[in-house]
């Protein structure tokens, strides 16, 4: 069973939701992210999605191409984050890590010494923000060759038909987009979101994910009981990039994981 | 050759192209590529695109036999498809206004654009005002700057321009903004994506659009010269010009078809936006193609005098063309095709485009090597008149 499998497993039947914080990998500081992705776990992350720069990240708001364009100005190589994953994983066995990134570093790399290098670090999870299903069909199945859940967005406007495309390649969970727009956006319809995640649950039959405008505690409380997973990216980064010493980032990340790790394991229904 | 059909359904000119966008952007891409498919078989519609081509750009324009430079370089016969002549002065109104007539077909209300040197911007502008919508269009700041004229014509036009400060604050950053723009406001917006290049269908849809180029330069060539040209020559920045000109002929295997690219400071000196010259395959802007990119796969920063050529991709159509070897690329620098906008200025009376210099460029030295029944035809894709305080200032005249 994949880590990513266990997870779910595990909060169904503890009755809740998993807390997924984002950051970008080599942001705010190289030598911070180790200690960041154990003080996120320790603060009440339940998977952790590490962000691998691009020159162009064309789905991102402003917080995270900023948090992107200084990580490459740091010099952050997706080899780099790959060895972060490694040095994390041989002190904590247990917390699913998941890539999220563009497809041209992958492509730069080569599939296929990217699933192998990936796995060997202990990737479990692999989200391309522009590879969609009908591109990505060959990606998938190399993926989970390597034992590594290919995970793929669903948005507000996707149909019928990809919801399919989607079911038939992905695994691990599927990461619903909950706005139309970009990361860290204002406002969505919450109602509408978990409305159509609930018909998404069923469809799927795989965990879903809600993220994009996901900003605090309070609508984390508001949609954890009908996900699977609450993904709180742009917010923490945005949080993580006003500190000015190491020391403070690891305080800041617990700080800002408290309130939502309290929400998020409010017994179902509560929030309401 | 055999009978060219690409791009195949979803878009793929056989391992480019495609479709590598958020999964936000592929139902409005899906809506866009059935419109359009209805919109192309629809003799309404094309009766209007032809008719604004005709009354509102001005075409067609002429295929001008520059004789005094022919005469001077000694060899083939240069002939020169006047697409400056358009109003807005490049070939770029002939695909914004089959862009925007698309638009207003589907109901939307809004146009976005993105714009390098401005001269995508001021056509989608200007078709824009003329159909009564409200257009955006995204610069980069460093643009902004450089082409300060345009960015002034483009408000006068009733646009907003948006300054874009992220990444290398050009181009590639423009066209960015401008899909994020577009995820957030997908049901009301249209976005004209001003080259050959994108996610599908846009590489398509815009050679569609532009296609005119070559039709016209084709069937002139017959008319002049009772032949078809030997070769036909064309700068490539993201490659609308050049695929513009350069569908027309694909089957016709006698004719050579060359693409001009920027070779900036020259190509060894990593200072150029040549990816096809000098870069490899990957994915950047909904579309897999050759990129300038470092060993990790992120995009580089180019250098071009030419604004318009300045862009890490390359239309996806080219990057077939040059594997299968149908088209030939190769690159101009800065100093050849400042050196080739001054000879074409002097000696027909012509003041080119800066990006159009770099096809002449290529011609000049082509040309002495042919013989003087040959013919070559090259895509004087825009006017200079933009590019003067480009030139003055690199030439230390205070204007």
């Amino acid at each position: 069973m994949s880590r990513l499998t266990g997870l779910f497993a595990d909060l169904g039947k503890q009755g809740r939701a998993a807390l997924i914080p984002f950051v970008t990998a080599g942001d705010p500081s190289l030598a911070v992210m180790v200690p960041l992705l154990h003080a996120l776990v320790a603060a009440g992350a339940d998977a952790i999605e590490l962000g691998v720069p691009f020159s162009d990240p064309m789905a991102d708001g402003p917080t995270i191409q900023r948090a992107s364009e200084r990580a490459l100005a740091r010099g952050v190589k997706m080899r780099m984050a790959l060895e972060w994953v490694r040095e994390f994983r041989v002190h904590n066995q247990h917390t699913p890590i998941i890539l999220m990134g563009y497809l041209n570093p992958v492509e730069a790399m080569g599939a296929e010494p990217f699933a192998l290098a990936a796995k060997d670090a202990g990737v479990d999870g692999v989200i391309l923000v522009d590879l969609p299903p009908e591109e990505g069909i060959d990606y998938a199945e190399l993926l989970k060759n390597h034992r590594i859940d290919p995970i793929f967005l669903l948005a507000p406007t996707s149909g019928a038909e990809r919801v399919a495309a989607v079911k038939a390649i992905g695994s691990g969970f599927v990461y619903y987009v909950s706005l139309r727009g970009i990361t860290g956006a204002a406002q969505a319809d919450w109602q509408e979101v978990l409305a159509r995640v609930a018909n998404l649950r069923q469809t799927l039959a795989m965990p879903v994910a809600i993220g994009f405008g996901v900003r605090d505690a309070e609508t984390v409380a508001l949609v954890a009981p009908g996900a699977d997973a609450v993904v709180v990216g742009s917010a923490l980064v945005e949080r993580l990039s006003a500190c000015t010493s190491d020391a403070e980032v690891l305080a800041a990340a617990q700080a800002f994981m408290a309130p939502l790790a309290k929400a998020i394991a409010a017994p179902k229904g509560a929030s309401a | 050759m055999a009978a060219y059909t690409l791009p195949d359904r979803l878009g793929h000119f056989g391992p480019y192209g495609g479709r590598f966008v958020a999964e936000t952007l592929v139902t409005a891409l899906e809506e866009l590529d059935q419109a359009y498919a209805l919109a192309r078989k629809d003799p309404e519609f094309l009766a209007e695109l032809h008719s604004e081509l005709k009354q509102f750009v001005g075409r067609p324009n002429p295929l001008f036999h520059a004789e005094r430079i022919s005469r001077e370089l000694g060899g083939a016969q240069i002939y020169l498809k006047r697409e400056d002549l358009n109003h807005t002065g490049a070939h770029k109104i002939n695909n914004a206004v089959g862009q925007v007539l698309l638009a207003r077909r589907m109901g939307k209300r809004r146009i976005i654009a993105e714009t390098g040197a401005g001269q995508h911007g001021v056509a989608t502008a200007t078709v824009a005002t003329r159909n009564g919508m409200e257009c955006v269009v995204y610069m980069g700041e460093e643009d902004i700057q450089r082409q300060s004229i345009n960015v002034f014509r483009m408000k006068l036009l009733g646009a907003r321009v948006e300054a874009v400060s992220s990444g290398t604050r050009t181009l590639k950053d423009a066209l960015n903004e401008a899909m994020r723009d577009w995820v957030t406001n997908v049901e009301d917006t249209f976005y004209v994506i001003g080259t050959a290049a994108g996610p599908h269908p846009y590489p398509v849809m815009v050679r569609d659009f532009q296609r005119v180029i070559g039709e016209e330069a084709r069937a002139q060539c017959l008319e002049l010269t009772g032949r078809l040209p030997d070769c036909c020559i064309a700068c490539v920045g993201g490659g609308s010009n050049a695929m513009g000109l350069f569908y027309p002929f694909i089957e016709d295997e006698g004719v050579r078809l060359i693409g001009v690219e920027a070779g900036g400071l020259g190509l060894a000196s990593g200072q150029h936006a040549a990816p096809l010259s000098a870069g490899r395959p990957g994915v950047l802007h909904g579309n897999r193609t050759y990129l300038m990119e470092d060993e990790d796969g992120q995009i580089l920063a180019t250098h071009s005098i030419s604004a318009g050529l300045d862009y890490p991709g390359v239309g996806p159509e080219h990057a077939y063309l040059k594997d299968i070897g149908r088209a030939e690329y190769v690159a101009a620098t800065d100093v050849e095709a400042l050196a080739a906008f001054h000879r074409l200025s002097r000696t027909e009376g012509i003041i080119p485009a800066l990006e159009s210099a770099h096809a002449l460029a290529y011609v000049f030295q082509l040309a002495p090597s042919m013989r003087p029944e040959q013919t070559i035809v090259v895509n004087l894709s825009g006017r200079g008149d933009k590019d003067i305080h480009t030139v003055a200032a690199r030439e230390g005249i205070r204007l």
